[in-house]
């Protein structure tokens, strides 16, 4: 099993894919001459020709529009956003029509497209290049939406997205892209979309996360006094409903830690489905640790509180277990 | 596209372009089946929006005679004309404004949502500009596959003034990519007179910017729509890459149903209508031989009759299942709310 970077398994999920299906072809900015901004298209131009490894011009709402038309007419498409921000400029090639276009040609048209995008803080990229954005998705009906939390997931997911017959986007967390681990690549290593992954057992609570928090998750679960399913859900669209539903039907806590404002984030659509339906069985309220509703401040120091960390979900879980009662956000204290 | 072609109403009315009298008298069903939406709009038989395009027939007809239906066309919302043209049926359209089960998109579209893939119409962008990269991703996807098959963008003035417009003609200009960019110049985006939104008077010269040729097309002549229509499709073919036509045409209604066109210079619309589409091709016939004004007047007659009786048809059709508003969200999904969830 090859020890990949993050990057390296984007990279190798996206050759695989070109190699076994002539119709993928990917397109973006730099992503051809250069290897893309976070190099994880390198090598694909040289190995694939200029006619599926494309650079774009600055145009985001032109080539994803384009990349719809190909969508459309028999391609497999793989975009690559070189910041989840980019996507605001052409949101209405996603939103309005890639995730209409199966509805209104009553099932004749299929839309296999992917949109990767990096995503998220960490890195000091300031506000403009640091949001997950999560939400801006989510609630569209037509999208499918899934997140890399490591260099495994990364390859197995990408995968899925580009066989699956809809619109997939894929974020793939900036501050991962140099993670190593074992990769299984191959069909084995494929992750279906709208599964989620266990990541720890533990008998106290269920702590369900995204992305780099995933990560952040699991630390937090070492360090506390109490054990957790850490679920990693890797799908947001569908979400792993069972999975999640079966855990904190067993441990009777739930906690949903986010990369996300506190308001709107997708952690609501998950508190608020078990909260509904394991009403009365439940030990505590259910909790979502996020971030606040601020832009992601560019000062190291800042940006490092601005994010939740092992200790502080450490801290809000061990309270919410001491007390049976939701803890306050740090910056409501 | 990827459709699979088979003997279909649509396709043998597309085929039937190939011949004059054919021409005009798609014309004159789209004059009138526009007539029709607007006295069943008037009748309360429509709900939201519809966009007419009375006087923009030439456009539509003379695009779908040059056009393959293999050719895949991104049209705005102001489709009616232009799915007739390309081969859907009067019932069809008829059923989708009324949001009847036998309408082209099922009832689920409506009137800015018309579709018809097997004769390469997308369903109909409501998006100004939103159509012009999709066609020139489809164009792309025939570059990519080896086809000599094309992508046309019909839209209106008023997306000339988006991003969407000018990364699209950027895009198909660098990758030399088979889609021709057809502009329906009506003077007016919206409410709004193009004089007051737009530097210049020739749409066609933005065509400079991406060194493609751009070339002013009187769009209120149906040969000469379809000669302007081949000459770039068939460049398109070659692999020269696209190109911008600009139809230079009006529309005899107001924006949407809502819309009298107020704003309108006394005279202009008078002006306009001594060039009809129509008028202009069914003297052509006569002068030519092809037909006598008599044989042209009884044609009108019997193609009155059928839209009458299509719009007849739709109406008698019922309204979709519920259960039919959960299918086609995602490949698979089942006709009940659980749908397209685990």
């Amino acid at each position: 099993m090859p020890k990949l970077r993050m990057r390296q398994a984007v990279l190798q999920a996206l050759d695989d894919e070109m190699t076994e299906d002539a119709s993928v072809i990917v397109l973006g900015e730099d992503i051809a001459v250069a290897g893309g901004a976070f190099k994880a298209t390198e090598g694909l131009l040289d190995k694939f020709g200029p006619l599926r490894v494309r650079d774009t011009p600055i145009s985001e709402m032109g080539f994803l529009g384009a990349a719809v038309g190909a969508a459309i007419s028999g391609l497999k498409p793989v975009v690559e956003m070189m910041y989840v921000e980019f996507l605001g400029v052409a949101l209405d090639e996603l939103v309005t029509e890639a995730a209409k276009m199966r509805y209104l040609s009553r099932g004749a048209l299929s839309v296999p497209l992917v949109v990767r995008a990096s995503a998220g803080a960490g890195l000091g990229f300031g506000c403009q290049h640091s949001q997950m954005l999560e939400q801006w998705f989510r609630a569209t009906p037509g999208l499918k939406l899934a997140v890399a939390s490591g260099p495994q997931n990364a390859y197995g997911l990408l995968r899925s997205a580009i066989r699956d017959p809809d619109p997939v986007i894929v974020l793939e967390p900036r501050s991962l892209y140099g993670d190593r681990e074992d990769v299984e690549t191959g069909e084995g290593g494929i992750v279906p979309l709208g599964v989620a992954r266990r990541v720890s057992e533990g008998e106290d609570v269920t702590i369900v996360a995204l992305g780099q928090m995933v990560g952040v998750a699991a630390d937090a679960a070492s360090l506390g006094q109490w054990t957790a399913d850490v679920i990693d859900l890797q799908t947001l669209v569908p979400w792993d409903r069972k999975t999640v539903l079966d855990s904190v039907a067993r441990t009777r806590r739930l906690v949903v830690v986010e990369e996300a404002p506190y308001s709107g984030g997708w952690g609501t659509e998950i508190t608020d489905h078990v909260g509904g339906e394991l009403f009365g069985q439940l030990a505590a309220p259910t909790l979502r640790v996020t971030t606040p509703d601020i832009p992601v401040p560019y000062s190291g120091t800042l940006e490092a509180r601005f994010l939740p960390s092992a200790a502080y979900v450490a801290e809000q879980v061990g309270e919410l277990l001491s007390t049976g009662r939701r803890p306050r956000p740090w910056w409501e204290r | 596209m990827t459709v699979n072609a088979t003997t279909d109403p649509q396709l043998e009315r597309r085929e039937a372009l190939g011949k004059p009298l054919a021409i005009y008298e798609r014309m004159v069903e789209i004059r009138l089946v526009e007539e029709r939406i607007q006295g069943l709009y008037e009748q309360g038989h429509l709900r939201g929006s519809t966009h007419l395009c009375s006087g923009q027939e030439a456009v539509c007809v003379g695009v779908a005679r040059s056009a393959r239906s293999t050719d895949t066309v991104s049209c705005t919302y102001r489709g009616h004309g232009m799915a007739l043209a390309l081969g859907v049926e009067p019932v069809g359209v008829f059923g989708e404004v009324t949001g009847r089960v036998i309408g082209c998109a099922g009832g689920l579209g409506g009137s800015m949502h018309l579709s018809a893939e097997r004769v390469g119409l997308l369903p109909t962008f409501a998006i100004v500009g939103a159509g012009l990269p999709v066609a020139a991703g489809a164009a792309l996807a025939a570059q990519v596959k080896g086809t000599d098959d094309a992508a046309i963008a019909v839209f209106g003035d008023g997306s000339a003034n988006i991003g969407a417009f000018h990364e699209a003609l950027n895009l198909a200009a660098i990758w030399k990519l088979p889609v021709v960019f057809i502009c329906e110049n009506n003077l007016y985006g919206e409410y709004t007179r193009i004089q007051l939104t737009t530097p210049v008077e020739d749409l066609a010269q933005r065509a400079g910017s991406y060194d493609m040729p751009g070339v002013v097309v009187d769009g209120q002549d149906v040969d000469i729509v379809a000669q302007a229509v081949e000459t770039a499709l068939e460049r398109a073919r070659r692999g020269e890459g696209p190109s911008l036509l600009e139809m230079k045409t009006y529309r005899y209604s107001g924006h949407s149903r809502s819309d009298a066109a107020t704003y309108r210079p006394p005279g202009e619309l008078e002006a306009w209508k001594k060039r009809d589409p129509i008028d202009i091709y069914g003297a052509r016939l006569i002068k030519d031989g092809t037909a006598s004004e008599d044989e042209l007047a009884s044609l009108r007659a019997e193609i009155k009759t059928r839209v009458e009786e299509a719009a007849d048809k739709a109406l008698a059709s019922p309204e979709p299942g519920i259960g039919e508003m959960f299918l086609h969200v995602f490949a698979g999904s089942a006709s009940t709310g659980s749908g397209g969830r685990s």
